[in-house]
């Protein structure tokens, strides 16, 4: 299969999904005819014009508000942030608005919109330009967020997300972005939501992982392997909706279960996922839960202290082998 | 000065009917307030009925109005029927967001109701949001908003008249200027209490017109929907008006101002304004007495009509069934709903 990067795999999501469809439209700042900061709009400027490819002023607020507007009249709006940091200024209507007119309208509107943008810890990007955020979404009755991790996952999930209904806000790892993967060619490939990956099978420990760290999984996988432990590193892919079934499908085999998010700990997806295994399967566990999640602390900006901030391969391995020793 | 017509006779009738509508239905929701039915807020709209009645006399089903906390007249002016609005306040199955959205979420996008809001501010961003939308779909339809003073200084002001002007989106953003937020005046909250001549900061067409005049309304309103429609832009449209019941039912109407202030815009009711000014047109006539005597009757008609359905709305309400509980998490997402 050809390989293409994650960035390019979106680009061509977006570019397979407005062609099909022209009540689509972009809007954020350098989308048009630059093609995005992260090259997300590439070349569509060109095919599509202004009213597709709108550059706008520096008001995430509004522009998020006016596509709710447009949402509920017949188009289909991506909001493409950059950075998810940006989009901060656009809570109010991304929750207030967005996630609740579905319901507050008892169904008689829907919501089709995608909210984008990168998030993610390191590259010296400090606290404005590096936050996950992806957790104050999911306690949001009303949202999907979706959290892709290849080049392959990154062009179906996007796909989902711009065919779906319902608002989505689609998650950029920046340190993905440049990954390169094996993608499907065509229209057609479609990643549904609501559906974990399993990145490793083994017996030993599952190990939920989130965005970027599931690489990082993989690699604390690939080290254990020969010494005798097998992880089952498990991506999510989207967390609301979340696949419990194959969590708890995977900790009935292991009994016990790691959580490795890098945003931030309380009231995270790591809490929510530990406490929904201890409901529903605290007779198979062997060994208390365990999570590893980035520090609690603003994002800082230096080498060293980033790098402190960051769950690194050691920390993972580490809590593994904590995991089986109790 | 309005390029429009003069409105014909039925038009003026129509107009009297429609604030009446408004008229009555609030009167009877305070009651219905007072009465303990209505659970939560109500802000009734009692004196600003030209406003809403004045600009939605010119849209279609398919335009978008996009409303506010006070927007119970926005939505009757609309098209929502008085029975889905009540029964919504009460809560019922029946009402027109299901009972998921009471007096500040009422929905019905059949009609273009796309919602009252409990938020001040983002149904400025919405309707530029229905003005990109018919703009990219190459629609003449048009997006409204109806706003109070107290959005003014919002940033959601500043943002959507920067959108709609700089892309020359079909849109109509009417400023309700009733000059209190709750109970803050508007020239306590900010240095220009003016409105419309903010429009020069955006490069977009304003004027400033009596809102309690359903005549001027009416007019201003029709040169800006025209224009929209025609795809030469947006307007700015203010109506200097006044609330002269409390903020919300329940709540003072005074202490913050003064019953004399109240009293003198109560002498500019927009309502009886509108039957002087149909009185005067029959005296302009020629035969001014018998057409007298015709006015007379068809205002006790449309009275009478307006109250036989308010009645029939609230009887309607009362009768209706409460949502089931096992419905509760139906609608929070798009998908098809268990029986529904």
């Amino acid at each position: 299969m050809r390989e293409l990067t994650y960035a390019e795999a979106t680009l061509e999501a977006l570019s397979e999904e407005m062609a099909i469809d022209p009540t689509i439209f972009v809007v954020g700042e350098g989308i048009g005819a630059r093609g995005g900061n992260f090259n997300t709009t590439t070349g569509l400027h060109a095919l599509y014009g202004d009213m597709r490819l709108r550059d706008t002023g520096i008001y995430e607020r509004g522009f998020t508000g006016m596509c709710a507007g447009a949402a509920m009249t017949g188009s289909r709006p991506l909001v493409d942030y950059m950075f998810l940091d940006f989009g901060l200024d656009a809570m109010g209507e991304i929750l207030n608005q967005i996630a609740k007119i579905q319901y507050m309208s008892g169904g008689r509107l829907k919501m089709p919109i995608v909210l984008r943008g990168c998030i993610g810890l390191g590259g010296a990007n400090a606290t404005h330009h590096s936050g996950n955020y992806f957790s104050y979404f999911v306690n949001h009755p009303g949202l999907h967020v979706a959290l892709p991790t290849t080049p392959a996952d990154a062009k179906g999930l996007l796909k989902s997300a711009i065919r779906s209904d319902d608002p989505v806000l689609f998650l950029e790892h920046k340190s993905l972005l440049k990954t390169v993967g094996p993608v499907p060619e065509g229209e057609e490939h479609i990643v549904p939501f609501g559906k974990a990956a399993l990145r490793t099978q083994g017996d030993d420990v599952t190990v939920v992982a989130l965005t970027a760290m599931v690489q990082k999984c993989v690699d604390v996988s690939d080290t254990l392997v020969p010494k005798g432990v097998s992880i089952e590193v498990i991506d999510p892919r989207t967390v609301a909706p979340l696949d419990m079934e194959t969590i708890l499908t995977s900790v009935h085999k292991t009994g016990r279960l790691l959580i490795v998010d890098e945003s931030f700990g309380p009231c995270g997806m790591g809490a929510e996922i530990a406490a929904r295994v201890t409901e529903e399967a605290f007779p198979v566990l062997k060994a208390a839960i365990k999570r590893v999640n980035g520090a609690h602390v603003p994002m800082p900006y230096s080498a060293p202290l980033e790098a402190a901030a960051i769950p690194q391969v050691d920390q993972i391995e580490t809590a593994v082998r904590n995991l089986l020793s109790e | 000065m309005s390029k429009a017509k003069p409105p014909s006779k039925q038009t003026l009738l129509a107009l009297y009917q429609g604030m009446l509508r408004i008229r009555r239905t609030e009167e009877q929701l305070a009651l219905s307030f007072q009465a303990g039915l209505i659970p939560g807020a109500c802000h009734t709209y009692v004196g600003e009925e030209a406003i809403a009645t004045g600009v939605c006399a010119h849209l279609r089903d398919d335009d978008a109005v996009f409303s506010t906390h006070r927007g119970h007249g926005h939505a009757i002016a609309k098209g929502v029927p008085v029975r889905e609005v009540i029964a919504e306040l009460f809560g019922r199955a029946t009402g027109c967001s299901r009972g998921r959205g009471g007096s500040m979420h009422l929905f019905k996008p059949e009609v273009g109701m796309m919602g009252t809001s409990g938020i001040v501010g983002p149904c400025i961003l919405q309707a530029a949001g229905a003005g990109y939308s018919f703009k990219l779909l190459k629609s003449d339809r048009v997006g409204v908003a109806f706003f109070g003073d107290g959005a003014v200084s919002n940033g959601a002001f500043h943002e959507g008249l920067t959108m709609a002007a700089r892309w020359q989106l079909p849109c109509l953003f009417v400023c309700e200027n009733n000059q209190f937020a709750t109970e803050i005046p508007f020239d306590v909250a900010t240095g220009n209490p003016e409105v419309a001549n903010r429009g020069v900061a955006y490069n977009i067409a304003a004027v400033a017109v009596d809102g309690n005049d359903v005549l001027a309304v009416h007019a201003a309103a029709a040169d800006a929907v025209s224009r929209a429609r025609a795809g030469e832009g947006p307007t700015l449209l203010e109506c200097k008006t006044y609330r002269t019941r409390a903020h919300a039912e329940g709540m003072r109407a005074t202490g913050y101002r003064t019953q004399e202030a109240i009293d003198s815009w109560k002498a500019k009711d927009p309502i009886t304004r509108l039957a002087q000014h149909l009185a005067e047109l029959g005296d302009s006539a020629t035969t001014p007495g018998e057409l007298d005597g015709e006015l007379d009757g068809e205002l006790n008609g449309i009275e009478e009509e307006v109250r036989n359905q308010v009645r029939e709305a609230l009887e309607f309400a009362e009768s209706s069934p409460w949502p089931d509980p096992a419905t509760l998490m139906d609608h929070v997402f798009s998908e098809e709903v268990a029986g529904a």
